[in-house]
């Protein structure tokens, strides 16, 4: 056990290099002179010379690499360029709002998901099922935009059942008033995928001989479903959730912009915007390390699900 | 794939891979035939192919940007739903109307522009306008400036379409080539390569878009290579995983043994046999590129300004359904929406057809 964690955290040390090397590239060399946009159209030659070494970025490149590295290492990536606010203060006002959205959305998502899959599995074949399964390939095929635009349009504007957007200081009312059009609007989006998934993993289970033999013992189709299938189809499952986690942290930039949500991904679209690097190198940074840790947690996790499951 | 004896027949003819590929295809083709579903979106996707080709090459929608009709005109077969109760349409369909406004004072004594007036109403009846004749309807309606909605969707068609196309063509083929070489090679190459793909994984995908989008400007060019570049790790995997399998298998070996070379090897005798894999992933990523282009435009960091895509029109969809014209929004939405669900469904097919072992659906990338 020691061993293992000891051997994956090393292997993650080569791939935070790389991260670092993608974003410093495409930061520092695709992206241009950053103190020419700084500096604004009317470039004095003598104010762009002042704040290309206050960034650093009159140093060799291995200089900037070094200083970027730092940065990583000390969580401490400098000021955004647009407001001149702390890139970690940032990041960490940001996520409450964020996590306010995105946990909810999870949670219900995948209970619902699971819940619909097994419902849908439990008529496999027939006409319903196929119904459904055309249905949720159709919703697929719908933009999340126009899930946005609708839903907002129709339960915000037109029928008052919720604010059109808004957000507040209070964290319960956030979640109770503000929170549930989003968390509809998400959870709708992703229900017909899940669905999909969900049940392309059920039926395959239901496919293995211990279902036959449960059947053969007498047990109802309901009990197979829920004592056997499910703790079995909860491994793959538990993996596409966990896939899916990261993006948590981002939230899901749309809803957060379109309801004015003050949250991290809301940021990171007018940080593109507005070129306000540091912002964006920070996000993608931390997120990459974060995508990393959980992914340990997941392989983790696997083990106290399926004790078969051995670390190599 | 059964293969070993077709390849070692095909390694004695001429073109070994040319005859195995058609083989394969044909008998995917064959099934792809039965399958009645399958028919039906292949006509849909063709038909739009040739709506993208048609509005590339200049025969249909070349004039989107013109302006046809009165401000949101509605559409004809919903003419009373747009009646020009809206200030905005009012005010578009002329300001002769505004005479009778009941607001209007006589301010001659404090205007001090009012001894011209008649000096310019001279001058201007000088002029020649002519005036266009403005369509009151039109067969989708028009948006905010009077342009044809179904024209901007067949112009959107062919931005979206074209940008799926080609992004998920550039995907899979540094996905397949990359994943070619990992598999293949082993050693050194694939460790590095393996490097490289955890490092594009690391970051979330939608947040490595928006990185590449921040540097590059935005343009028809740039977004087909922000969504390649950062679309190609699942078909890399799967390819990887393939050339895996098939490199120590019995017809390479026999390859090997008459002196093919390594790029033979690879790219001659295994890729035929791996390529319904690309083919299945180029398809699927056509589909999530597409929307992907879509949410991208939408934020502005897309095609530009000039341009119009399925993007842009929901963007002025938004602000539209407000006021009561959800015309836009709704052909936007359903030309998207027709061929994604076409086209996801002629990929499940095809996936049928190609490979029957994987019914199951895994999509790497949802």
């Amino acid at each position: 056990m020691a061993r293992f964690l000891i051997r994956r955290l090393w292997q993650m040390v080569p791939t935070l290099a790389g991260v670092m090397v993608l974003i410093f590239v495409l930061f520092n060399w695709v992206g241009g002179d950053p103190a020419e946009q700084l500096a604004g159209l009317i470039a004095d030659p003598v104010r762009v010379q002042e704040i290309r070494a206050s960034l650093g970025v009159d140093q060799p490149w291995w200089t900037q690499l070094g200083l970027f590295a730092r940065q990583v290492l000390t969580f401490d990536f400098g000021r955004s360029w647009a407001t001149n606010e702390e890139v970690r203060s940032i990041f960490l006002t940001r996520l409450g709002p964020t996590l306010t959205i995105m946990l909810p959305v999870l949670v219900l998502e995948t209970v619902l998901g699971v819940l619909l899959a097994l419902a849908v599995a439990r008529v496999r074949g027939t006409l319903t099922d196929r119904h459904i399964m055309i249905l949720c390939t159709v919703a697929m095929s719908i933009s999340f935009l126009v899930y946005i635009i609708v839903f907002q349009y129709l339960f915000g504007f037109q029928l008052g059942w919720f604010p059109v957007q808004g957000w507040s200081d209070d964290p319960v009312k956030n979640l109770l008033v503000y929170a549930p059009l989003p968390v509809l609007c998400a959870v709708a989006v992703s229900l017909a995928p899940q669905i999909r998934l969900y049940r392309s993993f059920c039926l395959e289970e239901l496919e293995q001989d211990y279902v036959r033999t449960a059947r053969a013992k007498g047990l109802s189709e309901s009990a197979i479903l829920l004592r056997h299938v499910l703790r079995n189809a909860l491994i793959p499952i538990l993996t596409h959730v966990a896939i899916h986690l990261p993006g948590v942290f981002v939230g899901s930039f749309l809803l957060e912009k379109f309801f004015s949500i003050p949250g991290l991904g809301r940021e990171v679209i007018t940080a593109v915007e507005r070129s306000d690097f540091p912002v964006i190198k920070a996000v993608a940074v931390s997120l990459a390390v974060l995508t990393m840790l959980i992914n340990l947690l997941v392989d983790l996790m696997y083990r106290a699900v399926d004790p078969r499951v051995s670390y190599k | 794939m059964k293969s070993a004896p077709v390849a070692l027949a095909g390694a004695a003819r001429p073109p070994p891979a040319a005859g195995l590929s058609s083989g394969l295809l044909a008998l995917a083709w064959r099934r792809l035939r039965r399958d009645r579903v399958a028919l039906v979106s292949m006509a849909v996707v063709a038909a739009y192919l040739l709506l993208m080709l048609g509005a590339w090459s200049g025969l249909l929608a070349r004039d989107w940007s013109r302006e046809v009709a009165i401000s949101y005109a509605p559409p004809s077969w919903a003419a009373d739903a747009g009646t020009s109760e809206s200030p905005i349409a009012a005010d578009a369909s002329g300001r002769s109307g505004s005479a009778a406004d009941p607001a209007r004072v006589d301010l001659t004594d404090v205007d001090p522009l009012a001894p011209r007036y008649a000096e310019w109403d001279r001058r201007a009846a000088q002029l020649q306008v002519t005036e266009q004749a403005r369509a009151r309807t039109l067969p989708m309606g028009a948006d905010k400036w009077g342009r044809d909605v179904l024209a901007k969707a067949i112009k959107g068609t062919e931005v979206s379409l074209f940008v799926g196309l080609s992004a998920a063509l550039l995907a899979t083929l540094i996905g397949t080539v990359l994943g070619a070489f990992a598999g293949f090679a082993g050693g050194w190459v694939d460790d590095l390569l393996e490097w490289f793909y955890s490092v594009f994984t690391a970051i979330p995908g939608i947040l490595l878009i928006l990185a590449f989008a921040a540097v590059l400007r935005p343009g028809l060019v740039n977004i087909i290579v922000i969504l390649g570049l950062t679309g190609w790790t699942g078909i890399y995997r799967l390819v990887r995983a393939e050339y895996l399998k098939h490199r120590s298998r019995d017809y390479v070996r026999a390859a090997e043994a008459i002196g093919a070379s390594r790029r033979a090897r690879m790219f001659a005798h295994i890729l035929p046999n791996v390529s319904h894999v690309s083919l299945v992933q180029l398809s699927q990523h056509v589909v999530s590129f597409i929307k992907a282009e879509v949410i991208l435009s939408f934020l502005g960091f897309g095609v530009p300004l000039d341009q119009v895509s399925w993007g842009t029109m929901l963007a002025e969809a938004q602000a539209e359904l407000v006021v009561g014209k959800w015309w836009q929004l709704l052909a936007a939405t359903i030309s998207m929406a027709v061929l994604v669900t076409a086209f996801s469904m002629l990929t499940d097919a095809l996936r049928d057809a190609l490979d029957p072992r994987l019914r199951t659906e895994r999509n790497p990338n949802p």
